[in-house]
């Protein structure tokens, strides 16, 4: 039960990069990925800026080779989860019993919502077609098929902590001895319903978000996907190239507190972090790095860093978060955030926390504003935390 | 380690809810829609926290307060839900309302309610449980993923008792689509009929079931949950097949130590073929007994069948009214629940007695 | 003053779904949040919106919430204010 889980491979796109190695010279040479709506259609296009990936619904479906008729949470899910299996190139994976574990919001929601302007006019109209993948799970379900994976196949909703939660059921899943190797994390594309739901939360920022800034005034909406391949001891044996890090710790809590804000004295988010300190056996001062759920809210941010100032302090390690370059992904960035802290530690590098001016009045630390390179990253914490209280936090540990 | 079912909660089309016993007379519904009986929520909710909660919300606040006021347990170790369409009616008003007022003037209420893991996080809420909270959002396998995940907690060794449910409902808007995709029957029929005729469609359903399991035995517990398995889009029935006799293999199992199946047949001739085929082969000469008649067919019925598999193995007896053949005076110790939805998604669960 | 007191009180029970409640019941100075009627952060974001659909001003500052909405009557005051000076 307490076998090691290495991460053999990882996949992402987001607005900052196509693939991974796109998204890593982006965090490197500090380039965001928010700005002025393009794909997306809606009344609120000039005035709310979102971080959308740069392929449009057919340029998608042409790389994937498929036709351009599923949804945007799908394709994108695609691209990266066949990056990382890629990435991973285990050898024999058809006859490894292999999982897929994806998390999304709101599923095929994007086609979902073109359905039902037409169908609330006349219950017999709309394609069909359109509704046909709203459900999160069949969107998994595509992915799945795509990439050949049928031994285990299951989705995770649990707001902003999706994606967090579906690696680490992965990793037990693979620690219960019930598969060997799992693909594990999630996607989410824009779509009219969360913009604007988020937008009736009056959580948006209409400029460019900046996350742990006094001054911040909420967050950016962004999309993409962000997965890892997970393998056993044994399975990571047998690959080519030694995994660079493995998943050390984990934890999931529930700030209990209310529904969309979080406590302030930040319980669940410390309760997730001390969780997942505990289960890898680390001390506080092992960690060098945090990957910040910063989505750049008033409400998040001063809890997020009133749990580090109790669990951390006075010793903080260097962090950041890198919702300043892709913007709020909600079911993928876990996943994505995950695919971070892996490169963290295979680059030796820290990624800073863009547009932040003037550090947060109650904190004593201050999230990193610029690169920093050749370090020794040997352990990596990434924060979920999402609506309904629900707190992930993950330990990544270089090998 | 054994698992066990200490407790249940069911809100569902029959007379479930605060009737830990099975109900005497199975309620009767006409057309190829199935709703809930539903409480009196406010006896369980506050009327603060009510007022914001839709339908399915209630549904699946009040079968969780029930296991746990039924287990004597105020706070569960954990929480982990399953829930395929998630709040269908929050999801829907949100959508309506964005439509015909152009994205303008929306309120919130409707957008954080649609939220999947709205039920899981309000018992949270309620209860101030600060423990493991995890939805699974995935179609016909969504209350199994939880069962699972409850089922490693508890071999973990890290939590003593979780909090598992399976919760789904139907909405007019979801009802008219899902009509379109030619899922139900056309006729109108009697649920009570549901096997009786042969044709194409099924009846849809609701409810919400939740248990409380534990890893530890009490003198009360209803049942013990021994495996439980899934399998994804078997190529053939032949494969089915091997799946199902690799199972009970697994569990040093003989389909004639088996006392009852309870299958997920919904009526629809052509998705019930694969339990007829099964029938006549690793499940022949085995009492069986259906439940999608009772409470519809929906992604987590599965949850239904949990319960009445737990029923029964509590009394040791099937229950009139479920059309049983077999042997009335045996006792019923070990059940195999078997389940399909649309031929993608299996799943089987051994129950047995304490 | 005192219908559009009357008339908030209808609106406010109805956008919050507070069904128990009835109009006479709330008193004007009666605090909304926190003591008195107990209302959350949501509520002053629907408050917000009832705000706009009702009376077209926007509260674009979510954090003059607690101050404008502390009381049917503080709302009422604020409604008045706002109306004057659009028209």
């Amino acid at each position: 039960m307490n076998a090691p889980v290495f991460i053999a491979g990882v996949g992402a796109i987001s607005a900052i990069g196509n693939n991974v190695g796109e998204c890593l010279a982006a965090l490197e040479q500090e380039q965001a990925g928010m700005g002025e709506m393009m794909y997306l259609q809606s009344v609120h296009g000039k005035t709310l800026p979102v971080a959308e990936v740069k392929l449009n619904n057919e340029k998608l479906a042409q790389l994937l080779g498929l036709p351009a008729v599923i949804s945007r949470t799908a394709m994108l899910s695609m691209m990266a989860a066949k990056e990382a299996l890629h990435n991973a190139a285990i050898p024999g994976l058809t006859s490894l019993r292999t999982g897929f574990i994806s998390a999304n919001t709101v599923g095929g929601m994007d086609r979902t919502e073109k359905f039902f302007a037409e169908f609330l006019l006349d219950n017999k109209k709309g394609k069909l077609r359109d509704v046909l993948h709203h459900e999160c799970g069949y969107i998994t379900e595509l992915v799945a098929d795509y990439l050949g994976i049928r031994n285990y196949v299951s989705t995770i909703s649990t707001a902003c902590s999706s994606s967090a939660n579906s690696i680490f059921y992965g990793a037990r899943l693979i620690r219960n001895d019930i598969l060997d190797v799992v693909v594990a994390g999630g996607t989410d594309a824009l779509t009219k319903f969360t913009l604007n739901g988020f937008n009736t939360l009056m959580i948006l920022d209409q400029e460019f978000c900046k996350p742990f800034d006094e001054n911040r005034k909420g967050l950016n909406l962004g999309e993409g996907a962000g997965y890892v391949v997970l393998v056993s001891e044994r399975v990571a044996a047998t690959l080519q190239h030694a995994p660079a890090c493995k998943l050390a710790g984990y934890c999931n809590a529930n700030d209990a507190y209310h529904q969309t804000a979080s406590s302030p004295d930040g319980t669940g988010s410390y309760l997730a972090m001390k969780g997942a300190l505990e289960r890898s056996g680390l001390e506080i001062t092992d960690i060098d790095y945090i990957n910040l759920h910063g989505t750049g809210t008033q409400n998040n941010d001063i809890a997020e860093g009133t749990a580090i100032k109790r669990l951390f302090g006075p010793l903080y390690p260097k962090m950041s978060s890198t919702k300043s370059y892709t913007g709020h992904t909600l079911g993928a960035s876990g996943g994505l955030e995950a695919v971070f802290s892996a490169l963290s530690i295979r680059e030796r590098m820290i990624f800073p926390n863009l547009r932040l001016q003037t550090p947060m009045k109650d904190f004593p630390f201050i999230p990193e504003t610029t690169l920093i390179k050749n370090v020794h990253v040997n352990n990596v914490l990434s924060n979920s935390f999402g609506f309904g209280g629900n707190c992930s936090s993950l330990i990544f540990s270089k090998t | 380690m054994k698992i066990y079912i200490r407790s249940t909660g069911n809100v569902s089309p029959q007379n479930t809810f605060g009737h830990p016993a099975f109900p005497a007379e199975p309620v009767e519904h006409f057309g190829n829609r199935l709703k809930c009986v539903e409480p009196d929520y406010k006896t369980f909710i506050d009327v603060k926290l009510i007022r914001r909660m839709s339908r399915i919300i209630k549904m699946g606040v009040a079968a969780a307060m029930e296991c746990l006021q039924e287990a004597g347990v105020a706070v569960p170790d954990a929480i982990v839900t399953g829930t395929a369409y998630g709040c269908l009616d929050d999801t829907g008003i949100f959508l309506t309302k964005m439509v015909e007022q152009q994205e303008e003037l929306l309120a919130p209420t409707a957008f954080i309610q649609s939220t999947h893991n709205t039920v899981g996080a309000q018992i949270a809420l309620m209860l101030r449980c600060n423990g493991y909270n995890n939805v699974f959002v995935h179609r016909g396998f969504s209350f199994e993923s939880a069962l699972l995940d409850a089922m490693m907690l508890l071999k973990e060794g890290e939590v003593n008792n979780v909090l598992v449910g399976g919760v789904d409902e139907t909405t007019n808007t979801s009802h008219a689509i899902l009509s379109r995709f030619g899922l139900y029957k056309k006729q109108p029929v009697s649920n009570l009929n549901l096997f009786s005729e042969a044709s194409k469609g099924t009846i849809a359903g609701e409810g919400a079931a939740f248990f409380l399991l534990a890893n530890e035995a009490s003198h009360n517990d209803y049942a013990q949950i021994d495996a439980l398995t899934t399998f994804y889009k078997p190529a053939n029935i032949k494969e089915t097949a091997e799946q199902v006799s690799a199972f009970l293999a697994a569990q040093s199992l003989s389909p004639a130590a088996i006392d009852l199946i309870i299958t997920g047949r919904n009526g629809d001739t052509t998705g019930d073929k694969v339990y007829r085929q099964l029938e006549q082969s690793v499940f022949n000469n085995i009492a069986s007994v259906n439940y999608k008649n009772l409470c519809g067919e929906y992604p987590t019925a599965v949850a239904f069948a949990v319960w009445m598999a737990a029923n029964i193995v509590k009394s040791g007896k099937v229950p009139a009214g479920l059309g049983f053949d077999g042997d009335k005076e045996k006792q019923i110790k070990k059940i195999l629940i078997y389940n399909h939805s649309q031929n993608i998604h299996h799943s089987l669960l051994l129950i047995s007695a304490c | 003053m005192d219908k559009l007191i009357q008339d908030l009180k209808v609106q406010i029970i109805a956008q919050l779904n507070l069904q128990d409640v009835k109009p006479e019941e709330i008193g004007d100075d009666q605090p909304l949040f926190v003591d008195g009627l107990g209302l959350d952060s949501i509520d002053a974001l629907e408050l917000i919106v009832l705000l706009q659909q009702q009376y077209k001003i926007k509260l674009s500052n979510a954090e003059d919430g607690p101050n404008v909405f502390r009381s049917v009557k503080t709302m009422a005051e604020y409604i008045t204010e706002h109306q004057a000076q659009n028209s």
